[in-house]
């Protein structure tokens, strides 16, 4: 968890620093001489320091304005959405935050900063190619021997899940027990690849979230195409966890932490998705009419 | 097709989480940006007499999901605050946690000074 903060701060410290002519979120260097008084102690979080958040049409699409300065990336390009909707969600981040700025609950901004930025500089090829890599070692096709009441708990839960993906897209995946993983034939991954390829970038960065917080890709399948819920897929994605839970007890501050952050994670990648790639499927429907 | 309950439950959810968002702005909710666009929304895609519309349903599983996002991220936010949010933690709060306290020595401890 705290793996993450430092870069965070340092992008809000950037983001506030940052000056060029002309308004933006600039408010200077602020006092961050802050000595922990103990061991581990968390990093300091910025002050709220706007009032009003807005949203702004402009040439390129939706802007977010705090107190009339324009939002900006880390990388200091304006930030702007394609989807009104994502606007508004991102808006609704930034005005929900209370005294300081929680960047590690903005899951929605650091994804449209990802995509903004795209700071690992990938193209759409290796963007795929990052999401389907993971079907090598899908959680949910990753089956153990025992005990008899766990593999009947997997065979129940996530068999139903690979069938649906099987027929909907005309594969075949398959599970194994075997520490190496199920053999995935190549044609499974080349339906794949064509698949992914018809969403957009934006699309894409979220995919590739989802993918790596589920750690499987047939449940973000299963997301995209609206088959699970994000509870759901939750669930079948901590399915032995859940299991060790029921039989050794539940620890609030390690189990429900992990599953609400996971939770949030997801939900804000399958909304990205899903706002990103919207136009594409209305005018998807328009054709099919 | 993943069940998603009422879309009216699921409104009434968002509006929630709305409300305790805006409990710490003090501003009404009614007045936020997301408030309105829900309520368009909704309005728009009211409930029909179809039994199954795509894209409603699209319309109401995301809905659904940002209400997922909503509620886990305030609970993430009120255990992290609870358990990981002020670093280490003492030895008295530590036994706590566990359900132990420390004993008592009213007459302080032999050995020190």
């Amino acid at each position: 968890m705290w793996r993450s903060c430092p870069r965070l701060r340092n992008w809000g410290r950037r983001l506030l620093n940052w000056s060029p002519g002309g308004p933006t979120t600039s408010v200077g260097p602020g006092p961050n001489t802050l000595s922990p008084s103990r061991d581990y102690a968390p990093p300091a979080e910025r002050k709220r320091f706007y009032q009003n958040v807005s949203i702004t049409q402009g040439e390129g699409g939706f802007e977010i304005n705090l107190d009339n300065r324009k939002l900006k990336t880390p990388q200091a390009k304006l930030f702007t959405v394609p989807s009104e909707a994502l606007a508004i969600a991102v808006a609704t981040e930034w005005d929900s935050q209370r005294d300081t700025i929680k960047f590690y609950t903005m899951h929605l901004t650091t994804l449209c900063n990802t995509s903004l930025d795209n700071p690992t500089q990938r193209n759409k090829d290796q963007l795929i190619r990052a999401a389907v890599k993971f079907l090598d070692t899908d959680t949910i096709c990753y089956r153990v021997e025992e005990p008899q009441t766990l593999v009947e708990l997997q065979k129940n839960e996530w068999d139903p899940i690979i069938d649906w993906t099987e027929k909907r897209y005309g594969v075949e995946i398959g599970s194994s027990t075997s520490i190496m993983g199920p053999s995935i034939p190549a044609r499974t991954r080349e339906v794949l690849v064509s698949h992914l390829a018809s969403y957009n970038m934006w699309a894409l960065q979220g995919i590739e979230f989802v993918v790596a917080q589920l750690k499987s890709m047939v449940l973000a399948l299963g997301l995209m195409d609206l088959q699970l819920t994000v509870e759901q897929a939750v669930l079948l994605s901590r399915l032995e966890e859940e299991y060790q839970i029921q039989k050794w007890g539940n620890v609030e501050w390690a189990h429900d932490y992990e599953l609400q952050e996971l939770r949030a994670r997801t939900a804000a990648g399958t909304l990205f998705v899903h706002l990103c790639s919207e136009s594409s499927t209305l005018k998807h429907k328009l054709l099919q009419d | 097709m993943a069940a998603l309950g009422s879309p009216a439950r699921t409104l009434r959810g968002l509006l929630r989480e709305l409300r305790y968002m805006n409990a710490a702005t003090g501003r009404p909710y009614r007045d936020t940006a997301a408030y309105r666009y829900l309520m368009k929304a909704f309005r728009a895609h009211r409930v029909t007499s179809e039994k199954l519309c795509r894209a409603q349903h699209e319309l109401h599983f995301q809905a659904a999901t940002y209400l997922c996002l909503l509620r886990s991220v305030r609970q993430h936010v009120a255990l992290h605050q609870e358990f990981h949010g002020k670093g280490e933690r003492s030895v008295e709060e530590s036994a706590g946690l566990v359900g132990l306290t420390l004993p008592q020595q009213p007459g302080g401890k032999g050995w020190e000074p």
